[in-house]
């Protein structure tokens, strides 16, 4: 009966694979309602929500597990591509530009974009570890401060000195700087600023690294054991 | 049972002070449609969650065509198909959308998930929804198409859990008609459910549960049995409802339960001849306008075995 039951053994390829058709499910959902890209683009996308009853289904079934955050983050990354897109053109209108040429520029997106899929792993697994949707909608305000606690619209030299250290070393302020650098946009970095500001470049490459780090095996081990 | 496909034994499991399941014990032969009867919270959400393999159990074990739900829990999950009372579809995405998607991974190719989805529209008489968003399908229509998604790799143990709560009697017959061409396909069925009519019509061995165990099992002909036939008797005046009961029950013996202000039900114990019963009423005086003997339903065995009171209406 089980005409196509599938061999266990290629767990990779089948992460890959499963993967790259759960990205297929959320480009699909895009389609059918691209008012979404917009929210994105204001909202920046804080926690990935994996519940719901076709997680169960996706439990139930013979496919990669750990293919169901990979397809998510997947989707995340490439979902960021047109909303940097859009983010390069409104700027290039308001009449900003990078001054550096073509590598460092390519250098600054691919450091936000680096970024951005380790923040993303940050948002399963959060996602992962909330109970229902309410209490998910209740706990998105609660990461807004991390963009305003940065250098990205006011210097941190004029903040309160507790304020300053989490600006300072906030991953979001550590990206603004590097892609200030990067562009040849007029940089705020002062004398004796703190570490990630001085080596904005490097600080947003091992923030990554240690989010990714962190996150992937902790959400991917999250999802194993949901349910459970 | 050499041909169970379907084995529990022993299951427990608790979350905290909540104890699910108490010692779960239960066989499907293949190929045969089984009933999960049982209260709300007795148990039949949790077992079929372990049976698909969604959370582990604490003590005992299950397997399903021979393998460990939890050990061997990749080859169980390649060999069922799970359905319930929330439709685990993705309702963003359209009725074909969403059966390419998981025929992907069910890991089938392109092109067969792609003919897979179109059969099943086809058979299951979903094709002229097939292009539309599931957020606008009707509860009965998205039952379906979880249903049938859950039939994509045509699995050997199908697991309706409450496929119809909440569906309009149509909806209702036309999931019913489908899982009964299941069944003449040869699929195994354990069909869990909260009307006693949908295992009537469906089931060929039903086991009542109640608090994580199982406390009857047998076919509903066995079952209905094992309670004795039903008396039914509808008085011509209602003022003679009190004097009626006291016969009725010094005669048989068993509480009447009333079934309107002029009628009472009563189970008899074997060996009762209607005819004695008419002649005790006659004597004192009581006029039935109708008194007649039949087989009891399933929920009057279901109330009767889950020790709760019979409704009173």
């Amino acid at each position: 009966m089980t005409t196509f039951a599938p061999p266990m053994n290629h767990q990779l390829r089948w992460t890959i694979s499963d993967g790259v058709t759960l990205i297929g499910r959320e480009l699909d959902r895009l389609r059918q309602d691209p008012g979404q890209l917009i929210a994105m683009l204001i909202f920046p996308v804080i926690m990935v929500v994996l519940f719901g009853y076709v997680m169960d289904r996706f439990r139930s079934m013979p496919m990669a597990r750990s293919a169901v955050p990979f397809g998510q983050t997947g989707a995340d990354f490439l979902i960021g591509l047109p909303l940097l897109a859009v983010m390069v053109g409104a700027g290039l209108l308001v009449g900003w530009e990078p001054h550096r040429g073509f590598i460092p520029t390519a250098e600054a997106f691919l450091l936000m974009m680096l970024l951005r899929y380790a923040l993303s792993w940050v948002g399963v697994y959060v996602g992962l570890r909330v109970k229902n949707d309410q209490i998910a909608n209740a706990l998105v305000p609660l990461f807004l401060p991390f963009t305003m606690l940065s250098n990205s619209f006011v210097p941190t030299e004029g903040m309160p000195a507790w304020l300053r250290v989490i600006s300072d070393w906030n991953p979001v302020s550590a990206i603004t700087a590097a892609s200030r650098e990067l562009f040849g946009n007029p940089s705020a970095a002062a004398q004796g600023a703190a570490w990630p500001l001085a080596h904005p470049i490097t600080a947003v490459f091992l923030w990554s690294i240690v989010l990714l780090l962190i996150f992937v095996p902790l959400s991917i081990h999250a999802y194993h054991r949901k349910g459970r | 049972m050499a041909d169970s496909i379907v084995i529990v034994e022993g299951l427990h499991k608790s979350f905290g002070d909540t104890h699910a399941l108490q010692g779960l014990n239960l066989t499907v032969p293949r190929g045969t449609v089984c009933g999960v009867l049982g209260p709300n919270g007795a148990g039949k959400t949790t077992a079929i969650r372990i049976l698909a393999t969604l959370c582990d159990p604490d003590a005992g074990y299950a397997t399903i065509s021979g393998f460990d739900v939890v050990r061997q829990s990749g080859k169980v999950r390649a060999r069922i198909g799970l359905a319930g009372q929330y439709a685990a579809v993705d309702e963003k995405l359209t009725g074909r959308g969403n059966l390419r998607m998981f025929g992907r991974l069910f890991h089938l190719s392109r092109t067969r998930a792609y003919q897979r989805a179109d059969e099943l529209l086809e058979r299951f008489d979903l094709l002229e929804a097939a292009d539309r968003q599931v957020a606008g399908y009707s509860g009965g229509m998205r039952r379906r198409l979880d249903l049938i998604t859950s039939l994509i790799l045509r699995p050997d143990v199908l697991f309706l859990d409450e496929p119809t709560t909440g569906l309009d009697p149509r909806s209702r017959g036309e999931i019913w008609d489908s899982v009964r061409e299941l069944v003449a396909d040869g699929t195994t069925v354990l069909l869990t459910t909260q009307y006693l009519d949908e295992a009537d019509q469906l089931a060929d061995d039903i086991a009542i549960i109640d608090h994580g165990r199982v406390i009857a099992t047998g076919t509903p002909d066995e079952l209905k049995a094992t309670i004795g036939d039903r008396l039914d008797i509808v008085l011509e005046e209602p003022n003679s409802f009190h004097a009626a009961a006291t016969v009725v029950e010094a005669h048989t013996g068993a509480d009447a339960a009333a079934t309107g202000s002029d009628r009472l039900s009563v189970a008899l114990p074997g060996g009762f001849r209607l005819a004695d019963i008419v002649r005790e009423l006659d004597r004192a005086g009581i006029a039935a306008a109708d008194v007649s003997l039949r087989r009891p339903t399933l929920d009057e065995v279901f109330l009767r075995l889950t020790d709760h009171k019979e409704r009173v209406s």
